[in-house]
């Protein structure tokens, strides 16, 4: 970065004078003697403060743990509005002045009654001699030298790449980290969710299956395929993390809906993945009246009454709607998966086929 | 080896000896002398026992950052007794009655033990978030101090940048920590990481699935970040914090100009016994009021927030507060995507995610270097600036705080639209501006205040101080008298480094000079050195006609002789 002749010219400049300025150095101030030595009644109060808090401390301890073994874990302490866990409060405050008192006693000491005239330390030189920086130089090429290697090349590049093969099994032994997504992988996993033709949406905290004369123009239903349930464990956690949905009533009059999505709702009755397109939070923050859906992490805002596409907010793409239909019972079910990967964008995500404003 | 040719009549191991009869004159005897003849400890302590370190209270902050980090260290080992960082389902059994027989993680359910079931385990629990907070706190304050002051200069670039490196590696241990206990919100910042992760270009997939072992959120991410927390990143920050305090050592710590301070010394008190005490004691000081915050002041109630479930969020969700910087890049981002053929490049998310830490880290990394490029000052530095005397540097640092300002504030635009009945689309929209326009406005105005206070300077040495004293002269002009300021004062505000602003070297033809100063790095030069105050001379400083007290004077000639070898012998034998 810096041009060489330059930085070589000013290795030499590197000693300063001690004082660059108009004034010379007027050395250290005067010393002033504390109240606490020249008063003898503040020298011994200042003895009785340290002592006396070092003193608490055995107490606060012993007090730590009798109320250890004497507060029912689940008793509580109430302060006006305020209500919290009286072990919390009795062990915290107890070892916490304890711990505060050995610092502030250590610190009155320091400060009250320990010599406090300054002293001055002078500095060394942090390089190097240059006869030391001459010697290694020497020191270096005899090693060198003695090594062989000037005239055994050779051994340099092997070890050099001995040393570079390693990387290889060191790396690759991390391959099982995790399965490879390849496009079959993740036609398989983030590509799909358990959404198939004929699987009833149910309200995703009782399970029990939505039937579409039940819902009202502005409701809004948190849903989930009804084969959620005969997950267990981590399969639920993944499939509720893309097939969560919302299923949302709107006025058929007062929304757009494509000629291409025609047979995707029912009855003004649409279903729309419920992870946000942008880092995949769920999202159900309804505006009933202006149809929009708002993303409470990073506020990106969904029209539902227009295919879900953006009006606000960092979200790139539209909110992928489910297809649905209703059974012979009148309850509604889905007509297939998602058409498009639901969730945050990826690098080998196919984002053609994506709604767009004004698609048809 | 050679074998025995014959066998000796008698043997050395035979005959009887007695000891060495060692007569100590020495009053280390005993147990210090054993520890002594095996490890050499008094040569250290004799150079290091009375070391002197400066003091001043800016110099704390580090220490805080340094004591959190123990504290963190003291209650995360009490934490591991109890934590179970499994992502198992289970029915939760515990004595909190409001999530009984609730399926959960085990590591959620064991956050919750910890909280209710093991006595004091709620409290060091507290501490050990509060002390995370305070840890990457104090870092930053710390970090901001070694800026503004210009200690991050000659000979101290190295360990600004082991300093660079554990802000860093404290804000991922931060977040690792803050995504173990499996809750609604650690699982949402999760979520966020992975959509982060996944946003970046050509191996963002492959590395979502080798971290989190194939798809969201699956049963591998928690064990591996108990790892990535417990082990891996606190073993390099241990390490860093070793080098980052030996370096203060080799090095001494720098000291604020003052009288008595110059480059070759430092004053202050020695470290046995005054120094001891007191950065021991404030050790206590920080851990005890850490402990008290965790006594009274609730943090990150995970009972409340419940187990993670993938479709449930709150609104009003925040990540910790040093990650609030990016996720306020984040929600001001235009949704910039591109679909090309049938790959998708996610600028909204890696721009603001991945990009903008990477901008700040290689400003960071590389400001120590570009300074000295712009300045070609190459000397040592030990006086630390007063940070209107850099008057360049110092608006740059304020801009970027308050840029980073802007983009922490835009990670609450949520809560600022409905706390102040504004709304949300609008402070987007004034944040999107706020972060550019922001920093220049604040860049310029702190500049000026620099000069400003470097001509308040000025005024004081030529002027001398306001008196108070309102004289009357015959005229009937009414005027305030200027009394001289102390030496001790002049020299405090006359002590720093004048650095003359480059000139391009060109030769007749107009071009640059081969290795000389190029245009580009003169105008640079003319832009950070350029609108500084000169210094004034001696005979137009207005100071106290005092004689010197002799024994200011004799000091003075003391501590210049004492430090004339060492400047003449540098280079020579150490």
């Amino acid at each position: 970065m810096s041009d060489e002749a330059d930085s070589d010219k000013m290795n030499d400049a590197q000693i300063v004078p001690s004082s660059p300025g108009p004034i010379p150095d007027p050395g250290l101030e005067p010393y002033v003697e504390r109240y606490s030595d020249t008063d003898p009644e503040v020298g011994r109060r200042v003895y009785r403060q340290i002592v006396t808090m070092y003193g608490l401390v055995p107490i606060l301890a012993v007090a730590f743990v009798v109320f250890y073994f004497a507060i029912p874990r689940d008793a509580a302490v109430r302060f006006g509005p305020l209500h919290t866990s009286a072990m919390n409060l009795a062990l915290g405050g107890t070892a916490g002045l304890a711990i505060l008192l050995i610092g502030l006693a250590s610190i009155h000491w320091a400060k009250q009654v320990m010599d406090d005239r300054e002293s001055v330390d002078e500095r060394h030189e942090l390089a190097s001699s240059p006869e030391d920086r001459k010697a290694v130089g020497q020191i270096w090429r005899t090693g060198a030298e003695e090594s062989r290697l000037g005239r055994r090349k050779m051994i340099g590049l092997a070890l050099g790449s001995a040393l570079g093969a390693l990387a290889l099994p060191a790396l690759v032994s991390l391959a099982d980290l995790g399965p490879k997504p390849t496009s079959k992988l993740r036609a398989e996993t983030i590509e799909r969710t358990i959404w198939a033709e004929g699987v009833r949406l149910v309200n995703d905290v009782t399970f029990a299956p939505v039937k579409a004369s039940d819902m009202e123009i502005g409701e809004l239903v948190n849903a989930q395929p009804e084969n959620l349930e005969k997950l267990e464990g981590a399969e639920r956690q993944v499939e509720r993390a893309k097939s969560s949905i919302i299923i949302v009533r709107m006025d058929p009059d007062s929304i757009k809906i494509p000629d291409s999505r025609k047979d995707w709702q029912v009855g003004g009755i649409l279903s729309y993945s419920k992870i946000c397109t942008h880092v995949g939070c769920p999202i159900s923050l309804w505006e009933q009246q202006t149809h929009h859906l708002l993303c409470p992490c990073h506020q990106s805002t969904f029209d539902l009454g227009d295919s879900g596409v953006v009006v606000f907010g960092p979200a790139a793409r539209a909110l992928p709607q489910l297809p649905i239909t209703v059974n012979s019972e009148g309850y509604l079910v889905a007509r297939s998966d998602f058409t498009v990967p639901v969730g945050p964008s990826y690098f080998e995500r196919d984002s053609r086929h994506d709604f767009k404003k004004g698609d048809n | 080896m050679a074998s025995p040719t014959g066998t000796a009549e008698t043997s050395p191991a035979t005959e009887p000896r007695t000891p060495e009869q060692t007569t100590s004159k020495n009053p280390v005897t005993g147990t210090l002398s054993w520890a002594d003849d095996r490890l050499g400890l008094a040569k250290v302590a004799r150079g290091g026992l009375r070391k002197v370190f400066p003091d001043h209270w800016s110099f704390l902050l580090g220490e805080i950052a340094l004591y959190s980090f123990v504290v963190l260290l003291i209650t995360g080992v009490f934490l591991t007794l109890w934590f179970k960082p499994s992502m198992a389902e289970i029915d939760y059994q515990g004595s909190y009655q409001l999530l009984r027989g609730v399926p959960m993680s085990e590591a959620f359910a064991s956050t919750l033990d910890i909280s209710f079931d093991v006595r004091g385990g709620l409290l060091v629990r507290q501490i050990h978030h509060w002390a995370a907070l305070l840890f990457v706190a104090a870092a930053m304050a710390h970090m901001l101090r070694v800026f503004f002051t210009g200690a991050f200069r000659k000979p101290r670039e190295v360990n600004w940048l082991i300093g660079v490196g554990l802000f860093m590696l404290a804000m991922v241990e931060g977040f690792a920590g803050y995504s173990l206990p499996d809750d609604l919100l650690s699982g949402t910042g999760l979520r966020f990481v992975d959509g982060l992760i996944r946003a970046i270009p050509l191996v963002g997939t492959w590395l979502e699935f080798f971290i989190f072992n194939g798809e969201f959120p699956g049963t591998a991410i928690v064990p591996r970040l108990y790892m990535v927390h417990i082990l891996l990143v606190p073993a390099i920050l241990l390490g860093l914090i070793a080098a980052h305090l030996s370096l203060v050592v080799y090095h001494k710590h720098t000291q604020y100009p003052g009288p008595g301070r110059t480059e070759r010394n430092v004053v202050g008190y020695p470290l046995f016994p005054v120094y001891m005490a007191k950065a021991g004691g404030f050790f206590f000081v920080v851990f005890g009021v850490i402990t008290l915050m965790a006594a009274f002041m609730q943090i990150n109630p995970v009972w409340k927030y419940g187990p993670y479930n993938p479709s449930q969020v709150t609104a009003g969700s925040q990540p910790d507060w040093y990650m609030g910087w990016l996720e306020g890049a984040v929600r001001i981002m235009p949704n910039w995507e591109s679909h090309i053929g049938h790959t998708t490049w996610s600028w909204n998310i890696f721009f603001p995610g991945v990009l903008l830490m990477g901008v700040l880290m290689t400003s960071l990394v590389a400001w120590p270097f570009v300074e000295r490029w712009i300045t070609a000052d190459n000397s040592y530095h030990h006086i630390l600036d007063r940070p209107r005397n850099v008057p360049t540097r110092t608006a740059l640092g304020v801009a970027a705080m308050t840029g980073y300002a802007m983009f922490w504030l835009s990670g609450g635009n949520d809560i600022i639209a409905t706390h102040f009945h504004v709304s949300l689309n609008a402070v987007t929209y004034f944040m999107r501006a706020a972060v550019f326009a922001a920093p220049v406005i604040a860049y310029h105005i702190t500049k000026r205040t620099c000069i400003s206070l470097q001509r308040a300077d000025l005024q004081r040495l030529e002027h001398g101080s306001p008196s108070g004293e309102i004289v009357r002269d015959p005229s009937g002009r009414f005027t305030e008298a200027h009394a001289p300021i102390s030496r001790d004062e002049a020299y405090s505000l006359t002590q720093q480094r004048e650095l003359p602003v480059l000139e391009a070297t060109t030769g007749d033809d107009g071009a640059p000079v081969g290795n000389g100063i190029s245009k580009r790095r003169a105008r640079l030069s003319r832009w950070f050195l350029g609108a500084n105050m000169a210094k004034p001379t001696a005979d137009e400083i207005h100071i106290e006609k005092e004689a010197e007290p002799s024994h200011r004077a004799a000091e003075l000639d003391s501590s210049e002789s004492a430090s004339q070898p060492s400047v003449e012998k540098a280079g020579s034998a150490h």
